[in-house]
């Protein structure tokens, strides 16, 4: 039974638990884990002499916490099982306290979620000194709370206030930042000095007691009975829903179980968090964000929708053309993972531009000590800016990040396919136009592909692959290894209008402009897209796109389409953009849009859009106009999924979230349709099609998956 | 109805500031009940407080000094008879008139008699708030109901009904000055009873928190008191709620809000029977009485549903009401009442209001209750009304006739 743990007693009577789960590259807090430690609390209880307790881990993790495969299995109708279950882990965990000696947690590796809260189960922490171990709490980022006792746990053991970003945004922080925080109590060099450490600490202090067992400890920071803590603790909750708009259950019940805890004993603080943990465990929102965020971008970083049979290919020179906020940014990000760059534009002068973007970036890492400026130094060497087309020679990916000008962009393909690797992959970062048209131009179109970054490219995380007619399989392997390889999440869609997430979006945006025309106030307008989750309103949206790009857009669709004979619809959004730009008003960058921007104030919004568009003068339920966003873009995303834009539920979901802000507690656009149930995700949807809209009518292939009670899989 | 309620007498102490340096900040709070007791008696010599079924008096705030059922322990200080007894009741800022009405209520119903109601607050002792409470200090409770302060409330009703800073201001500036005219011409008088030590030495006599030197311009210079929590996060609350709101405007300081003040107020109800046996004389007689609630986030917007309501229990209309006392929470309460019923400023709040005079949470339905039927008798005018806005969208209204 103990193989997984190992039981070593030294002749000081310290009993080493060396944690080594059989079969695992981690050790885990599932039942081979949870029997094995209580047969060793049964050892211990039964030891004479014992004089301490050192856990360590023989894996390069200390400890990787619970298991989400059976944690997203929690339904309201196991409630209660799942809640005892929850307070055995608990239970076991007090034993490990409650020894007649001292415990150390010898943290050697990654203590997150489940094994930070063993650690908390010790009297004394400490952890080898190195920067990339992360310790933490991070289960609040899927939904969910450290539900073996770390809510209670940190909360007396750092005071409500100073356990807040641990517990309520997930903080992570390597062993010397954890000490700072107080979360470990010391620091080691190596394994050796750490077991040393630990085993001098349980010598000196042979009647270890948890602070929480002593009777005259007091709880940093106070209680809500505490003067200053009580005058705070109306507002916090307050301060809370600012961030949270009501749609993330976990934060909320996590300052409440803190909250709690302290007007209670710590064996009755337990039984709350336990119950608070469970409804979230049960409730849809961990669900949602567990998929999402745990198993689906596992999925994509594996590249699961990368073809098979390719050997994985590594990106060695990258060439990019155009230098400007785009280009500059994905050239950061290549040379950040150590690709060599080749930063191309019109000028010299446009090219070294492009190259002092990452130049700022690289100061400010250095500045704030999170990088050497020798490292920073090698990195920015990596850049080359130039003028010349003949320095494509070598690249084995040249991607275009030009106006978005068909002519233009068919120039500059000629002009590097001409000088680069006739191996190599040509792909545009274009977000609207179709790709197998761009690939008219290239001699190679088997090799040309969309990399479709997003803004500003060092921090958002995704890009969207678009494969054309042509692009090979082999093209597609190459482009999203390169997309893993710079660290970033790839999705994969195929061509059309739009492409998904910019296809996407634009029903959002539309939607919200839409509304406008309606006469629905604006105020309202945006506080229903923050009160649905979305990071930016659509009116501030537009105004950062600029109104005139945005006309640009829909008039070369509408100049392609005609092309084609079909003639593009007029929507309510398209009369506000129109009007909007006689009265230039075109967005922030003119100075004045949906919204005004004083000078170094607050932007405002523009108190003509009564006058001119009426808005406010019509009510709709406020219910309404949050569902209308979410849903509207859930529905063009199963008509993408029909029209075989997309075909992957993980990339849609994550694409949805990461790239244009679908909120993160839906865990994405699909999962939205899933887990509102689809039955009546088609009927709310024809009752929206009944007030607002046909573009509300549920699509087939929709209607056909609700009456088989299927979901997207 | 089977018994009429008639009030008796109404009296109540001057309202002290609310701070250390109030002249009541010395006085504990069953001392303000005390005294009012023994001027009760003094008053009324006929009475009889074996007579007396009850005490019930408003407290906002029921812990410490103002804790473990006050009005009985003041009855038995004040050596009334032994078979008075006492309750202590909370509508937060209705408390005393919601003590006025439940006594109107026990009286009407025939069960009882002869009821003492009002109430008390010493909010320089006994801050707002001491209390506790899941509503704020509970963050689940807290979250699943919006819990935002009144003020926030009071801000969001002037923005929505677009009161600027001049208007409130303005408002103000007339509760100064009609507290200021009711002060000299001893419009309060009658009911005021100065607050006496234990050797009869008078501690206050009169109000002490109205400033009669206040000027526009002066109130025009003070900084909004709930900007700094609105922007922490309660005007994020309550715009998710109001969200056809951009930003909420705040209007309101420390110059057009309600004072914090120390005071007492005790009302004698009772039965036309019980009068007479007690030689009291009836001056006034409750028609109706009114409770109700609206949204909690506004919070403040209660007065005129209750006022409604009362009025259609009592079968009479605005028109049949002389005098209105809003209590003066915030300008915006009152200019909103204003706004919903028509009623014209002139016969709301004559003698000013708690924006000039304080608002000693507990005390002042009771205090109110009192001004009202004083300034009836001085105009000989028939029916006056109360009414206040409370915590979590309540309120309250009371309606009173000469006789």
């Amino acid at each position: 039974m103990t193989d997984h743990i190992r039981y070593e007693k030294d002749s000081d009577n310290i009993v080493v638990l060396t944690m080594d789960m059989v079969g695992q590259s981690a050790n885990t807090m599932n039942l081979n884990y949870q029997q094995a430690m209580d047969s060793c609390l049964d050892r211990l209880e039964k030891e004479e002499k014992l004089a301490g307790v050192v856990i360590t881990s023989a894996k390069k993790t200390f400890f990787a916490g619970g298991d989400l495969n059976d944690l997203i299995k929690a339904s309201p109708e196991v409630a209660e099982d799942f809640m005892n279950g929850t307070l055995l882990v608990k239970k076991q965990l007090r034993r490990i306290e409650k020894l007649k000696a001292p415990v150390v947690a010898a943290i050697n590796g990654a203590a997150l979620g489940g094994g930070y809260e063993i650690c908390m189960a010790a009297n004394h922490r400490i952890a080898i000194n190195d920067p990339k171990t992360k310790i933490g709490l991070p289960e609040v980022t899927l939904g969910l709370l450290p539900g073996a006792g770390g809510v209670v746990r940190l909360t007396r053991k750092l005071g409500l206030e100073a356990a807040a970003p641990f517990l309520m945004e997930g903080k992570q922080v390597n062993p010397e930042e954890a000490k700072a925080a107080r979360l470990i109590e010391d620091l080691a060099t190596d394994q050796a000095d750490l077991i040393a450490k630990a085993k001098a600490w349980c010598k000196a202090n042979p009647n270890a007691v948890q602070p929480w067992d002593d009777s005259s400890y007091k709880v940093p920071g106070g209680t809500p009975a505490s003067p200053g803590l009580a005058m705070k603790l109306p507002i916090i909750p307050a301060m809370l829903k600012g961030k949270t708009k009501g749609r993330f259950p976990a934060p909320e019940a996590i300052l409440s179980a803190a909250v709690e805890s302290l007007q209670v004993d710590f064996d009755t603080a337990m039984k709350v968090e336990a119950r608070y943990f469970t409804s979230l465990a049960i409730g849809p929102v961990a669900k949602n964000m567990i998929k999402a965020f745990f198993f689906q971008l596992q999925e994509i970083s594996k590249g699961g929708s990368r073809p098979k049979g390719f050997a994985p290919h590594t990106t060695k020179k990258v060439g990019i053309l155009g230098a400007g906020m785009m280009g500059a940014g994905i050239a950061y990000s290549s040379a950040m993972s150590g690709i060599e760059v080749v930063l191309k534009d019109i000028s010299q002068e446009a090219a070294d531009k492009g190259k002092a973007y990452s130049e700022n970036l690289l100061k400010k890492r250095v500045s704030k000590g999170a990088m050497t400026q020798e490292k920073a130094d090698k990195i920015l060497s990596l850049i080359k800016p130039t003028a010349n087309a003949d320095d494509l020679a070598g690249c084995d990916l040249v991607i275009e990040a030009v106006f978005e000008k068909r002519e233009l962009k068919a120039q500059v393909t000629k002009e590097a396919e001409a000088k680069m690797l006739a191996t190599g992959v040509f792909a545009s970062n274009t977000s609207s136009l179709p790709i197998t048209g761009l690939a008219e131009a290239s001699v190679r179109p088997a090799n040309f592909v969309g990399l479709h970054f997003f803004s500003p490219v060092d921090k958002m995380p995704l890009v969207e692959i678009i494969c054309g007619k042509q692009t090979s399989q082999e093209t597609l392997a190459k482009a999203l290894d390169y997309v893993l390889q710079i660290k970033k999440t790839p999705i994969v869609v195929n061509d059309a209008r739009g492409f998904f997430t910019t296809r996407v979006i634009g029903t959002y945006v539309n939607e919200g402009l839409g509304m406008l025309q309606e006469g629905i106030a604006a105020a309202s307008i945006e506080m229903g897209a923050a009160k649905a989750g979305f990071p930016v309103g659509t009116l501030a949206i537009s105004d950062e796109l600029n109104l005139q790009t945005m006309r640009n857009i829909r008039l070369a669709a509408e100049a392609d389409l005609a092309a084609q004979g079909i003639k593009l619809p007029e929507a309510g959004a398209d009369h506000v953009i129109v009007k909007m730009l006689e009265l230039k008003r075109a967005g922030k960058a003119a100075g004045a849009g949906f919204y005004d921007y004083p000078q170094g104030g607050k932007k405002t919004l523009w108190p003509g859009l009564k006058e001119t568009f009426g808005a406010g003068t019509k009510e709709i339920p406020f219910d309404d106009i949050q569902e209308r966003f979410l849903f509207v873009q859930a529905l063009e995303t199963v008509r993408c999924f029909e029209e075989g834009v997309i075909t992957s539920v993980a990339d849609a979901n994550i694409g949805s979230i990461m790239g244009i802000g679908y909120p993160a507690w839906t865990g994405g656009v699909v999962q939205y349709i899933n887990q509102y149930g689809l039955r009546k995700f088609v009927a709310r949807a024809q009752e929206l099609a009944n007030r607002y809209g046909e573009r509300f009518n549920p699509p087939a292939l929709l209607v056909e998956k609700a009456e088989k009670d299927e979901i997207f899989e | 109805m089977t018994t009429e309620a008639y009030v008796f007498d109404a009296v109540r102490t001057p309202r002290g500031k609310g701070k250390k340096d109030g002249a009541l900040h010395e006085v504990k709070p069953v001392d303000l009940v005390v005294n009012l007791m023994h001027a009760l008696q003094a008053r009324n010599p006929g009475l009889d407080t074996a007579q007396i079924d009850d005490v019930v008096l408003g407290i906002v705030s029921p812990v410490g000094d103002q804790g473990a059922v006050l009005p009985k322990t003041a009855a038995m200080k004040a050596k009334w008879a032994t078979e008075v007894s006492g309750v202590q009741i909370n509508r937060f800022c209705a408390s005393g008139l919601e003590a006025v009405n439940l006594a109107a209520q026990k009286v009407a119903s025939g069960w009882e008699d002869l009821v003492v109601a009002g109430g008390v607050e010493s909010m320089s002792r006994v801050p707002m708030g001491s209390d506790g409470g899941a509503w704020a200090m509970d963050p689940q409770t807290n979250l699943q109901t919006d819990f935002i302060t009144q003020g926030i409330g009071a801000d969001l009703i002037a923005t929505i009904e677009g009161f600027s800073r001049d208007t409130v201001d303005e408002f103000a500036y007339n509760s100064q000055q009609k507290a200021a005219r009711a002060k000299a011409d001893g419009s309060f008088s009658k009911s005021i009873v100065p607050v006496r030590d234990m050797n009869g030495i008078v501690i206050l006599a009169e109000d002490e928190y109205n400033r009669a030197d206040t000027t526009k311009e002066g109130l025009g210079k003070l900084q909004p008191s709930f900007l700094m929590m609105g922007q922490m996060g309660f005007d994020g609350v309550a715009l998710q709620k109001y969200h056809m709101v951009e930003a909420i405007n705040h209007v309101h300081t420390p110059g057009n809000s309600s004072g914090i003040v120390d005071g007492s107020s005790l009302v004698l109800i009772g039965s036309k029977e019980a009068g007479a046996k007690n030689g009291l004389k009836p001056r006034g007689r409750i028609l109706a009485t009114a409770i109700t609630s609206t949204d909690a986030t506004i919070m403040l917007t209660g007065p005129a549903p209750a006022a409604n309501k009362a009025l259609k229990k009592a079968g009479l209309t605005y028109k049949d009401i002389d005098l209105f006392e809003v209590n003066e929470a915030f300008a915006s309460v009152v200019l909103r009442f204003m706004k919903d019923t028509g009623v014209p400023a002139e016969k709301i709040n004559v003698n000013g209001g708690s924006i000039a005079l304080g608002h000693p949470l507990g005390a002042t339905g009771g205090m109110i209750l009192g001004t009202v039927l004083d300034e009836l008798e001085r105009r000989g005018l028939k029916r006056g009304l109360c009414t206040l806005c409370v915590g979590a969208g309540m309120g309250i209204a009371t309606i009173i006739e000469r006789v």
